[in-house]
Parts: C-alpha cells; sequence; structure tokens
C-alpha cells in the first residue's frame, strides 16, 4: 500500500465583515486546509487505484478535525462545506476523485453525520494555479444563501507529482445574501436537499 | 477614525518534506491580510496621518492574529515582515504611510522585542495579484537563515478604493539552511543587526 506522504500543509481563514453592504453583527467566516501529497501514480497510467482512497481516510479525517480547530471546535456552528483537489501534471483528473469518498467521510465524521452532499471541483495544473473551492449547506443542498466559494491556491504546489487535497467550511451565508429561494429557516433537513 | 476593514484572511504553511528531507519539526510561516477602504481613493490628499494611524491599527491586529494562527507565544516568533498593495483609485504612497511610520510598534509588541528593521515591500495592483511579502529576523536583520517571504493572493482585493496588507511571522527560518552567514544561534540582538 502506498504510504501518504505530506510535503506541506497550508490553511486559510477568511473573516468577511462587509461587502460594502451593512457590516454583518458577526463577520462571515470560513476556512480552507490543502495537504500536498506525493502522487503514487504519477507518470504513468495504473489502473487499480481504488486503495489509495482508504490510505486517505485518516487524512480526510485530520484535515477535518484541523479545519474545525481553525473556525473554533464547535461543530454545530459550521453550515456550509465544500472539498476540491488540484492535481499536478503528471498525474491525471482521475487521481482527484480518489477524494470523493476520504474527503466527505472526514467531514461527516467530525461534524456529526450531515445530510447532503459536499460539493466538490477538481482540476489538473501546475504550480500556483487557483481552485475555486464550492461550498453549499451541509444539511440541505438547495439553501440558496449558502451557495458559496472559496479561492484557495498554494505559490509552489502541486509539483509534476504532487496533488493538492482540500477541504472547506463555512460558519454561516454570504454576507449580503439577498437573493431568495430556500432558506435555513425552512429547511427540512431530510433528504439533503431541502 | 476607526480604520474600515471588509476583510482578513490569516493563511498559514508548515513544510514538512522540501528537498525530499524530513523537516523535523516543520518550519511554519503565517500571514494575516487586511483588506480596508482607502480613505483617500480617487484624491490627492497632502496630509496622510488617518492612514498612519490605519497602520497603529493593523500593526497589532494583524500581528497577534499571526502569532494566535501559529499557536506560538510572542517571544517563540523568530522573523516577520509587512507588505501593502494599493488599488488602482489610490497611490504608492498610501502603502508607505500605513506601513511605516506607526505599524511597527505594535507589531513589534505582538512578537515581543522585534529589535529589527521588519522587512517590507509595497506595490500597486488589482485583485487577484501576488503580493510578496518578506521576511527577516526580528531581533537580528544579517541573520541568513531566516530571509525569505511568502506570497498572498486574494481573487477579490484589492477593488480600485481599497488597500489590502498584509503582516507575515514565523517560528522558525528556512527549511534546509545552509549558506552560512550570521545563525540565529550567534545573534546578539541588540542593535537589531546582528
Amino acid at each position: 500500500m502506498p504510504d501518504v506522504v505530506i510535503r506541506k500543509v497550508v490553511t486559510c481563514k477568511e473573516e468577511i465583515h462587509h461587502e460594502f453592504g451593512p457590516p454583518a453583527d458577526k463577520p462571515l467566516i470560513k476556512a480552507a486546509i490543502i495537504a500536498v501529497i506525493t502522487n503514487p501514480f504519477a507518470g504513468r497510467y495504473v489502473e487499480k487505484i481504488m486503495h489509495f482512497m482508504e490510505d486517505l481516510k485518516p487524512l480526510g479525517l485530520k484535515m477535518a478535525t484541523q479545519l474545525l480547530s481553525i473556525l473554533g471546535d464547535d461543530r454545530t456552528r459550521v453550515q456550509s462545506y465544500g472539498k476540491g483537489a488540484i492535481i499536478g501534471t503528471a498525474g491525471e483528473l482521475e487521481h482527484g476523485a480518489l477524494w470523493h469518498a476520504p474527503g466527505g467521510y472526514g467531514m461527516r465524521e467530525v461534524l456529526g453525520g450531515t445530510k447532503a452532499i459536499v460539493p466538490s471541483a477538481k482540476k489538473v495544473g501546475g504550480q500556483g494555479v487557483r481552485l475555486d473551492l464550492p461550498l453549499a449547506h451541509i444539511d440541505a443542498a438547495y439553501v440558496r444563501s449558502h451557495f458559496d466559494s472559496m479561492e484557495v491556491g498554494i505559490a509552489d504546489a502541486p509539483r509534476q507529482d504532487e496533488i493538492c487535497y482540500i477541504l472547506g467550511m463555512s460558519l454561516s451565508s454570504r454576507i449580503h445574501n439577498r437573493a431568495g429561494g430556500l432558506a435555513t429557516a425552512d429547511i427540512k433537513g431530510e433528504d439533503g436537499l431541502r | 477614525m476607526k480604520v474600515n476593514i471588509r476583510k482578513i484572511i490569516v493563511q498559514v504553511e508548515e513544510t514538512r518534506i522540501e528537498a525530499g528531507i524530513d523537516i523535523n519539526p516543520p518550519t511554519r510561516k503565517a500571514v494575516a491580510t487586511a483588506v480596508i477602504a482607502n480613505p483617500f481613493a480617487g484624491q490627492f490628499k497632502d496630509d496622510l496621518s488617518e492612514l498612519m494611524n490605519i497602520g497603529a491599527e493593523l500593526g497589532g491586529l494583524l500581528g497577534e492574529k499571526c502569532v494566535k494562527a501559529l499557536g506560538i507565544l510572542p517571544q517563540e516568533a523568530e522573523s516577520y515582515g509587512k507588505a501593502a498593495m494599493v488599488g488602482e483609485n489610490g497611490e504608492l504612497e498610501h502603502a508607505a504611510a500605513i506601513l511605516h511610520p506607526q505599524l511597527g510598534t505594535p507589531l513589534r509588541k505582538a512578537v515581543e522585542k522585534g529589535a529589527a528593521l521588519v522587512p517590507s515591500s509595497k506595490k500597486m495592483g488589482s485583485p487577484g495579484q501576488a503580493l510578496d511579502v518578506p521576511l527577516g529576523h526580528k531581533d537580528a536583520a544579517y541573520v541568513r537563515s531566516h530571509f525569505d517571504g511568502i506570497e498572498v493572493r486574494l481573487n477579490d482585493s484589492p477593488r480600485a478604493n481599497e488597500i489590502m496588507i498584509a503582516v507575515a511571522v514565523t517560528d522558525s527560518g528556512r527549511p534546509l539552511p545552509r549558506v552560512g552567514g550570521l545563525t540565529a544561534a550567534d545573534a546578539k540582538g541588540k542593535d537589531g543587526l546582528r
């Protein structure tokens, strides 16, 4: 089984007070964590890659735990989440898809069983490439106020034979949300959608 | 006047492997960035004292954010730096007014001591541009292992009427320093140079 070799970990926390509208009582706080790891499949086509998902599970849990701690260690305050991957150019997009189970599992575990799908984005890119990490409500995917994103990236990653695996969480909606749609007050929270 | 802050972003970068060699303990740098309204956007003002006061407010705020994000005691900080990027309706001198007259004293308080000059850089720029914050040892500017930098890049900042101000603090030097010069162990830390 290939080891998960981490070269660096980068965290980023944003605190948004206003976007030229009335300042909110409490700022919007969102954060992301990026782990830069060696891509065990770089430089060649490997047919069977599913086993690496198992190897990544402890990483997903560790990253989700660290992310929650940056946000104040209170899982009841987390309202939206997202995940992503950037694959270095000696890898393939499919290597990013390996993050779906471990990344989602890690966040659901630390947040105590959320209902909605974890929105995701992935791409192949060079060092310094930016990824728009999608964010959406943790229990009801259609909550319009919580559709958001967060741009992340690292100047020296991913190198060709690396992958950046990313998780993001937010404590509230867009700062001046007023575009209607399903509101958090009206969530049923049964099917993960509404 | 209190500074109008739109957002604050705190990033932490932890390097665990460099050139294939384990870095134990990992080197860690933090950078805290505030995006503020430029009170003098679109106009020439001879007296920049309002921006100098903003610098005083941000030096402490951002310095403390970095120390907190690194989870260290103030005296454990090893190097620091500062930088600003001014949106297109401002003037380079606005960056100088924030960075130089008053930002240093409260920053030094946040990292305890800080005998050395705080290395700095400034530029005019637009959203998404990279701002490289220079880093140098906080008590002895000639410590060669601690000359470094960290990049900040925000997709939505600075807007035309905004200024981005970044303060960086580390608890370590470069991961694998081996180009000689004054070492941190040999630094006296009295005159700010050696």
